[in-house]
Order: structure tokens, then sequence, then C-alpha cells
């Protein structure tokens, strides 16, 4: 592995607009700022940014944390503090972290939140995880519940639900919180914003398409969903992001170019995968050369899908603005049943072209594993294509374990080279 | 021919037949009502909590599925789930898979967790012909939000099962199957009451196994059962023994072996409390049986105070609440929490719990065990040792 790292100067981009928001947020007392913090999937952040909130993730500090080799001390020490092993380690990293102090992952200080927005978007663990911030921070709480798309699709009922919970629960408590009015003109103006950024990493996602991918839609779809999953959504600055990012993608397409990896720009493309599952955060860039090394390219992943499936034509919509905050929050990927998950991934191994999947499974989210194996069984079956199965975790050190992984992958990709030399000679 | 055996016997006859009806994974019991009665639905539930009068009132039978013990050995439920997944799924997923719930029409999936929301989905793609219902229950408890949405879910799934029964939904009578239940409800809380007052009576390892074939008996035959059972405990001969009373949290999904129950008690615990099955004790209290009975079944939802970690708690002045309460109420003299391993709601939820127990000066212990947990040796001992402090101490 060399040690100096190639980035995309979107990276860069992006970096400096995560740096500016943490510093924002370790000055939000001296500012006057309020702070609430909240989940990436079904994230209401163009209606905090109405309030002039200031959103913290406290999943994204789990993730950070894990690149930066700090969660295995947090998740210790909520482990000491009496959590169990068997839960999900974004939980325990969060409470490590603040148990030791709410240093974020950039060194500074993370303000206390003043509101616990609590959007129970596909996944039961977040309400368990504010019920226990709550303890901790003895702050206010609320709670929108999101119900699950058991049937497939989003029904007029749940979308009722949740809007009337945004106007009479969750709009009243961020009032209360920030201590300023609602302005349904300004939630508009941030959601024409969102809407025109979210054009623009459809496109980026969905280049993918070509061939040679000028994109990894895991390892550097993670960065590409960055702004607009988290603080930037509705801002200026992330427009110009995706803009830039665009560009970015637009001139390797036409010179016929692969994504920038942390080894260097990926060259020879002998595998398209498809990727379902979260990464492992404590040992991505190892994770990332596996397939880099094999010439494995992702097209298209579940991961990029936590934060919204605007690849299947959503928008957030100033024209419905409550309505289509709450069809947001109702569409996430993790949201979605198993039979649907299954049929997103089966149309993306068709429709990328891609010659294999790989299901990773972590540890900690039974929101996404619990039934990955069937899924995998499934997806084999109406693609015809072999799949691949991998066990790590998020932030959970001990739970990565480089060999096992590496040669997993490693048999994977000489069975579907073998797949291919036969099809070929046949 | 029974009533003329002494208590001791009758007890020992019924508790017989229920652990028979519990360990016959083939559902025996359930194929017979299905034979005798042609062209009703019997419609399987999940824990923690699905509202069966609505089964009841489609002229169908509820049967609850919490997993297979420690009897059924593994093969199909293992390849479904990872290891660290807990084992409830694997299991229901071989009974489903090896045709042990064949009698079963459709099954309900209430929002308990992310395993069983997952596993609704698993259903669904491995027995496509049955009725599949994911039950969103309300975590807003406003009558004109979450009320609202749970009595549309509620309506619906009537509709359905009506018409999965053939049964013309104006026909369908809820109003008595809110009496059957209630009138079921408040023998297990007679139950209850009467173990917590006098244990020796009535030991969990007895009025564990007679709720749960509540599972797989029709309403009104159980409750007689339980009625019966209530009659015989109070006049059988039995003397207090000095033993520690714990109130047992934890349990209220997968379900420990029965052997587990068994233990504590050996090991010198009078278990007083519980939340084993809450399918079948929810709402503690009788639904409404006057008023529109839709609403009396979405009021029941909302306004009692539930505890359980699927269910969210709005402030942190609520949470162990009803457990501090229950303890002072059953006179416990701690509390054991015992939880199935990967359970994150369990889990998640045990340092809240154990805080507020803390607060309020309660003693407890904790431990992990899974429905096919086979070693009893350690929980013996460290139940031993908590039996034992309470009472050499008055604390743990
Ligand atoms: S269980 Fe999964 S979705 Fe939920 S907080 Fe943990 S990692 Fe996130
Ligand atoms: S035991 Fe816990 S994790 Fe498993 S299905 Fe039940 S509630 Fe979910």
């Amino acid at each position: 592995m060399t040690n100096s790292v190639v980035k995309e100067p979107s990276m860069l981009l992006q970096k400096d607009m995560i740096s500016g928001h943490y510093s924002k947020l370790a000055r939000a007392e001296e500012t006057g700022n309020t702070v609430a913090y909240t989940f990436v999937p079904g994230n209401l952040t163009e209606l905090m940014l109405a309030f002039d909130m200031l959103p913290v993730h406290p999943e994204i500090n789990a993730l950070q944390n894990g690149m930066r080799k700090l969660s295995g001390e947090y998740i210790a020490e909520a482990e000491r503090a009496g959590h169990s092993e068997d839960v999900c380690t974004y939980v325990k990293c969060d409470i490590g972290m603040s148990l030791k102090g709410n240093v974020g992952p950039t060194g500074e200080k993370m303000p206390p939140p003043n509101l616990l927005l609590l959007s129970y978007t596909g996944c039961f663990t977040f309400m368990k995880w504010f019920e226990l911030l709550r303890e901790r921070y003895d702050c206010a709480t609320t709670m929108l519940h999101v119900p699950y798309q058991a049937e497939g699709h989003i029904t007029k009922d749940a979308r009722d639900y949740v809007v009337k919970q945004l106007r009479e629960v969750t709009i009243p408590a961020l009032e209360k919180a920030s201590g300023k009015r609602y302005d349904e003109d300004r939630l508009k103006e941030f959601l024409a914003r969102s809407a025109k950024a979210e054009d623009d990493l459809v496109w980026v996602l969905e280049s993918a398409k070509h061939t040679p991918s000028p994109i990894d839609a895991y390892f550097g779809g993670v960065y590409y969903i960055g702004p607009l999953f988290t603080a930037f959504r509705g801002t200026e600055a992330a427009v110009e992001y995706y803009r830039a990012l665009r560009k970015e993608v637009q001139s390797r397409i036409e010179n016929g170019e692969g994504p920038l990896t942390p080894e260097g720009q990926m060259r020879d493309q002998r595998f398209r995968l498809v990727v379902e599952g979260p990464p492992n955060w404590t040992h991505f860039r190892e994770f990332w050369k596996m397939f880099y090394d094999e010439g494995a390219v992702v097209v298209a992943s579940s991961y990029t899908k936590v934060g919204g499936l605007y690849d299947r034509g959503f928008r957030h919509d100033p024209d419905r603005p409550l309505e289509s905050l709450a069809e947001y929050c109702l569409g996430c990927y993790t949201n979605l049943n198993l039979p649907s998950r299954v049929d997103l991934l089966v149309d993306y191994v068709n429709d990328y072209h891609a010659d294999g999947f790989l299901v990773n499974s972590v540890k900690s989210c039974d929101s996404f594993s619990s039934g990955q194996l069937v899924m995998l069984r499934e997806i084999e079956k109406r693609t015809g294509l072999p799949g691949a199965f991998i066990e790590t975790d998020l932030v959970d050190p001990r739970y990565f374990s480089a060999a096992n992984v590496k040669n997993r992958l490693e048999s994977y990709f000489q069975m579907l080279s073998q797949k291919r030399a036969t099809a070929n000679a046949s | 021919m029974e009533s003329r055996l002494t208590p001791p016997t009758a007890i020992g006859a019924l508790i017989a037949r229920c652990e028979e009806l519990i360990a016959d994974l083939d559902l025996g019991n359930v194929r017979a009502w299905r034979a005798a009665h042609p062209g009703r639905v019997v419609i399987g539930y999940l824990p923690i909590y699905a509202p069966r009068e609505l089964v009841h009132a489609a002229g169908g039978l509820p049967v609850g599925i919490v997993g297979a013990g420690e009897e059924l050995e593994i093969v199909r439920g293992d390849a479904c789930f990872q290891s660290y997944i807990c084992h409830l799924p694997r299991s229901v997923i071989e009974l489903g898979l090896s045709g042990k719930l064949d009698s079963l029409d459709g099954m309900i999936f209430p929002s308990t967790c992310d395993v069983i929301r997952n596993l609704s989905g698993i259903w669904s793609l491995s027995f496509p012909k049955k009725w599949v219902r994911y039950l969103d229950l309300p975590q807003n408890f406003d009558a004109s939000m979450g009320g609202v949405f749970y009595r549309g879910i509620l309506e619906g799934m009537l509709r359905e099962l009506c018409e999965l029964s053939g049964v013309d939904p104006k026909h369908a009578d809820l109003r008595g199957a809110i009496r059957a239940f209630n009138a079921n409800r408040r023998a297990l809380r007679e139950l209850y009451a009467l173990r917590a007052a006098e244990p020796w009576r009535a030991p969990t390892s007895e009025v564990y196994v007679l709720v749960r074939a509540g599972l797989l008996l029709p309403v009104e035959e159980h409750t007689t059962m339980v009625e019966r059972y209530l009659g015989l405990a109070k006049a059988r001969e039995a003397r207090p023994l000095d033993n520690a009373r714990v109130a047992l949290r934890g349990a209220f999904c997968e379900q420990p072996p029965i052997e587990l129950v068994k233990t504590l008690e050996r090991a010198g615990c009078y278990v007083v409390d519980d939340d084993f099955l809450p399918m079948l004790r929810w709402p503690e209290r009788d639904v409404d049986e006057s008023g529109d009975p839709l609403d009396a079944l979405v009021a029941a939802w909302l306004d009692t105070p539930l505890e359980a970690p699927s269910r969210y708690t709005r402030c942190n002045a609520e949470k162990g609440q009803v457990l501090i309460d229950t303890v002072r109420s059953t006179r416990a003299e701690g509390v054991i929490f015992a939880a199935p391993s990967f359970c994150d709601p369990a889990l998640l939820d045990r340092p809240m719990l154990l805080g507020a127990l803390d607060r309020a000066k309660i003693v407890h212990t904790s431990f992990k065990y899974a429905e096919n947990t086979g070693q009893m040796q350690p929980i013996r001992e460290q139940a031993g040792t908590f039996a034992d402090s309470i009472k050499l101490w008055g604390e743990a």
C-alpha cells in the first residue's frame, strides 16, 4: 500500500465542507446556534436548516471515528459502562465518545443537543439509541414514527400519518428548540436546492453504466453521497459540490478513465460488481484495495441509497414540502421490505451489466443484515450469477479479519474468471 | 373423571397437557381444530403483540409462534441467518420450511424489531401463496395521529381476514371476540396475582406453561383451563419456602427453555412477576366492550402503560417505571434480567432499566440465554448466589 493517498478534487472540496461544519458545531454555543442530533436515513435537513439548527448525525461521527481508528476505544468504553457486546457498534461508539468527553472526530468538542430529532426510519435501534442519549443529555426529544414499506410501496395512510406528525409534532418541537417560527417559504427554497443537487447525484451514480465505469459506486460512492445525505442537503454548497463532481466524472468519461482510488486511478476493470450492505470503516482503505488489486469496480450499491432512492425518481419537491419530506423518510433503502430490496438489487445487476454481486454483512446491523443470506440466494436465482458473502462490522475493529475477507474475495474473483473463461470457450 | 383427582394430581395432569401442547411442534391441536372447522382460517402471529381479536372475529384461530425451543434441529434456519442474529427467526423459519406450520393460512409479523420485520419479507419470499402482514404498531400515541393510522391498519387486516375466511365483515363479531379475550386476560391477571401473593401455590414453572398453552388453544378453552388451574392451585396444600422473590425481565420475545424457569426455582427464586409472552396478556386491562370495537382496540394499544423495549418511552421518567411499580406491588426483592443473546431491543434497553432499578435501590442480576440453551449450571449458580445474597443480606 502506498502512503500517499490520491484524492479527487471533489473529495477535497467535501473535506473542507465537513471540517467547516464540525468547526461550526464546536462554536455553536458561542455563536448561539442551536443543535439537533438526528439520523441519516429519513433526515429532515432542510427543515432543520429552515430553523437555522445545525444537524449532528451520530452515525457519521461513529464512522468518522472508525476511519480515524478511534472507534475501538470508544466501543470498549461503552462496554465497560455496561453495554452489551452483542449490540450495534455505532451506538456504542457514540456513547463511548460521549463518555470520553464528546470530542468529535476532528478533535473539536461536540455541542450537546438542544433537541434529539428521532426520525424513526428503517432501523429499530435508532429508537433505543436516542432513548439512551436522552438519558445522557436530559434534553428535549421528538419522535417521528415513519412506518415501514411493508407492502412494497408508500401508502397514502402512511404518508398522511407522517405529514400530520411533521405538522403537529416535529415542527412545534423545532420551533421550541430553536426559538424561531416555521417559515414554509424558506423551507421551499432549501427543497428546491436539494432537488438540483439530487439531479446531479443521480447523474453521477448512473455514470457507472459506462464501461469502463468512471466511478466506484461503493467505496467512492460513500463520498459522493456525503453532502446530500447529511448536513448539506438544501445548501448552495451542496449544489456546487455536485456540479463540480459531475464535471469531474464527465471528464473521466470523455477520457475513458476509471475512478480515482487511494491507490491511484483504476484502469484495468476486470469485474463489475453490485454490492449490498454498508462498508467496513475501520479498514476502509485496506478493504477498497482488495477490490482494486483484483480490478473489481463497484457499479451500484444499496448502501448509497440509505439516505434516499433518488435514482428511482424521488426528488424533494418545493411544491409539496411536507408531503415530499414524508415520502423521503418513507423511501429510504432500509425502510424497503426485503422483496423490494431484492428487486432493486436484481435491477442493478441487470441495468449496470454487473458480472457478480457481493453482500458485505455487518454484525452490527440487524436492519441491513437480517435476511441477507436469503436475499443472496434469491438474487442468484433471478440473475443466474453467483454471489459472494463476507462478514465484517462497521466500526468494531475486532470484527474485521483481513485474511478471511481477502481469501473469500480472491476465491470469488477466481470463480468469476473461470466462469468467464468457460463462457468464452463455448 | 379428572374432577375426582386430588388437586396435586389434577394439576399435574393439567400441566402435563400444557407441556404436551407446547412440545408438539407439528401443532397437532391446531391441525385438529382446522379439520373440525373447515373453511375457517388459522393465523400465526409473532411476538410481541398482535390484536388476536381480529382473527377470532373473522371466525379464525390465532396461533402464537415463538420459536421452537431446544428440541428442533436447526439446519435450514442456520442457512438463512448469520451467527450474530438471535435464535428465534432461525427456528421459526425452520418450522416453516420443514412444513410444521402448514396448518397456518397466514402470519402476522408485528413491528417488534428489525429481525422480525425482515422475517416478514423472508416469509413472503418463502411462502408466496400465504397471507403475510406486517403490523406496524404506532409509536406515536396520539389518537389523531398514531390512532388514525393504526385504525386504518386494523380495518384493512379485518377486511382481509374476513375475505380469507369467507366471512361477511358485517357479521364479524369483533365485540364478542373482545369479550372472549378480556375474559382470558382477566383469568391471566388473576393467575399472576395469585402467583405474586402465594408463589408456592402457583409456581412459575407451572404458570409459565399454563400461560404458554394460550398460544395454541382457542381462547375460550384456554380461559377454562386457567380458571380450573386457579381453583386447584388455591385448594392445594403447599407451604412457603424461604425463597427470594424476584421479577424477571428481558424475555418478552424469544423464550427461554422451560428448564431455565425450573432452574431459577431450584436456585431458590420465586419468580413473582415476568415479561414472558406479552402477546397473551396485553393490554393488562379490559378492552372496552361497549363502544366501537376497533376504536377500543386502538385505545388498548395507545393508552395502556405497556412497557417493553419495542415501545417508545416518551420521557426519561417513564423508563423502567412500570417495572419499578411492579416490583413494589408484587413485593419482589430483586430483578433478574434475562435476555436472548443478540437481542438488540432487550440488550439496548438493559442499561436504562438497570439504571432505573439502581436509582430505586432495587438489586438485580443479568444473564443471556438462547431458546436452545442447554447448559444450566452457570445460570443456576448465578441465580443461586443472587437469591442467597437477597436472603442473607437483604440485598445482592
Ligand atoms: S442497526 Fe444498522 S441502521 Fe441501525 S443504527 Fe445500527 S448500523 Fe445504523
Ligand atoms: S429475540 Fe429480540 S432480536 Fe430476536 S426477534 Fe425477538 S425482539 Fe427481535
